[in-house]
């Protein structure tokens, strides 16, 4: 029951993108067509996930035990960068037509701070292995929910007719904010 | 510190090495003169060649499977920049097949627009029952608008010798 909660949490009332404010540059860059939103999404959720686990295992097997607490933000950058590189290359190798769609947002990924904000938030919680997992996959389905709803608003707007002043990445911005106020009514959900 | 800087050299090389195993695992054989043979295609995926399209008739020049004047559209101009690119002997190849243009009997057409609509390359200029005709600098003979034609009124033939078109005959074998 509490993993059940502190995922429905993580998803919906503490979205990592629209409540936390973590990674915002592949919400703008990559939501502009549905599909290639939803692949950003999938391989941001393996990414999380990933990195999540990872980083759990380095910093209760190395870092804490040999007190050497100062190398976390450095460890961490370094286990997300590989896990991404991992990932472009599977990527690459199944699908090269979202290789092709996702372009230079994929090694991206890399400098998403909702990665590395995922994993020193399991630090700061001091989450146990199974609550960092949860934790993470919470957070990455939520990024993804983001991305696919945002995306699906964008392709609308692009249709609609915008004031020149608001046309392009203002009109998102103004979205990107209206979805954020939908999702902070969850608050008080948990 | 010295146990900091142990620690992280050897996480680096553990990663370092697992990300070789995957690029090994998970290797995609690309070889850049694809892209560059399939840029110097028309990429109108007319299929003249007998493959599905140019990315695969590129690479089948680059392996050496397909002579690199087997691209109708193309014509000579392509064909020479083509060996030159793929390091081909000119003289090694045979007669290239000849570049076929579309032509609609007026006589026939019906302003069906189905020609109009099968044209990768635009060449099929008209509207509903009007008559039709082609543009033939843009045409490249895919014989995509005969199969579609419900009339049978288009005919694939070859270009017709002009100025422009026209070159030395290779002098024959003695």
């Amino acid at each position: 029951m509490d993993y059940l909660l502190l995922f429905i949490g993580t998803v919906l009332v503490n979205n990592i993108v629209l409540v936390k404010f973590l990674g915002l540059c592949p919400l703008m860059g990559v939501s502009n067509n549905l599909s290639a939103a939803f692949g950003m999404g999938l391989a941001t959720t393996f990414v999380l996930t990933l990195s999540a686990l990872a980083s759990w295992i380095i910093e209760h097997l190395l870092l804490v035990p040999l007190h050497i607490e100062f190398l976390r933000i450095l460890s961490f950058i370094l286990i997300i960068a590989a896990v991404v590189q991992f990932t472009e290359a599977v990527v690459r190798k199944t699908s090269p037509l979202l290789h092709k769609n996702l372009g230079v947002f994929l090694p991206l990924i890399t400098t998403n701070c909702a990665v590395l904000g995922v994993a020193l938030l399991n630090v700061r919680e001091e989450y146990s292995l199974v609550q960092s997992l949860v934790f993470g996959m919470g957070s990455a389905l939520g990024f993804s929910i983001v991305m696919v709803i945002f995306a699906g608003l964008r392709e609308r707007i692009a249709m609609a007719n915008v004031p020149a002043t608001f046309a392009g990445t203002p009109v998102s911005l103004v979205t990107a904010g209206l979805l954020s106020l939908v999702f902070m009514g969850f608050s008080g959900m948990i | 510190m010295f146990v900091a800087t142990l620690v992280l050299t050897a996480l680096g090389l553990l990663l370092g090495w697992l990300l070789g195993l995957a690029a090994r695992v998970f290797a995609v054989e690309e070889n850049p003169i694809v892209n560059e043979v399939e840029a110097l295609l028309p990429g109108s995926q007319c299929g003249q060649c007998g493959f599905p399209g140019c990315s695969a008739a590129a690479e089948a020049m680059v392996e050496g499977n397909a002579a690199v004047n087997c691209c109708p559209p193309g014509g000579r101009a392509l064909t020479e920049s083509l060996a030159e690119l793929l390091n081909i002997d000119l003289n090694s190849l045979g007669d290239a097949p000849v570049p076929q243009l579309a032509t609609i009997d007026e006589t026939l057409c019906t302003g069906c627009t189905k020609c109009y609509k099968a044209c990768p390359t635009d060449a099929i200029v008209g509207a509903t029952r009007q008559i039709h005709a082609v543009i033939s600098k843009a045409c490249t003979g895919c014989s995509k608008c005969k199969d579609v034609c419900p009339e049978d009124c288009i005919s694939l033939n070859p270009e017709p010798l002009t100025l422009n078109t026209w070159h030395w005959t290779k002098p024959e074998a003695a």
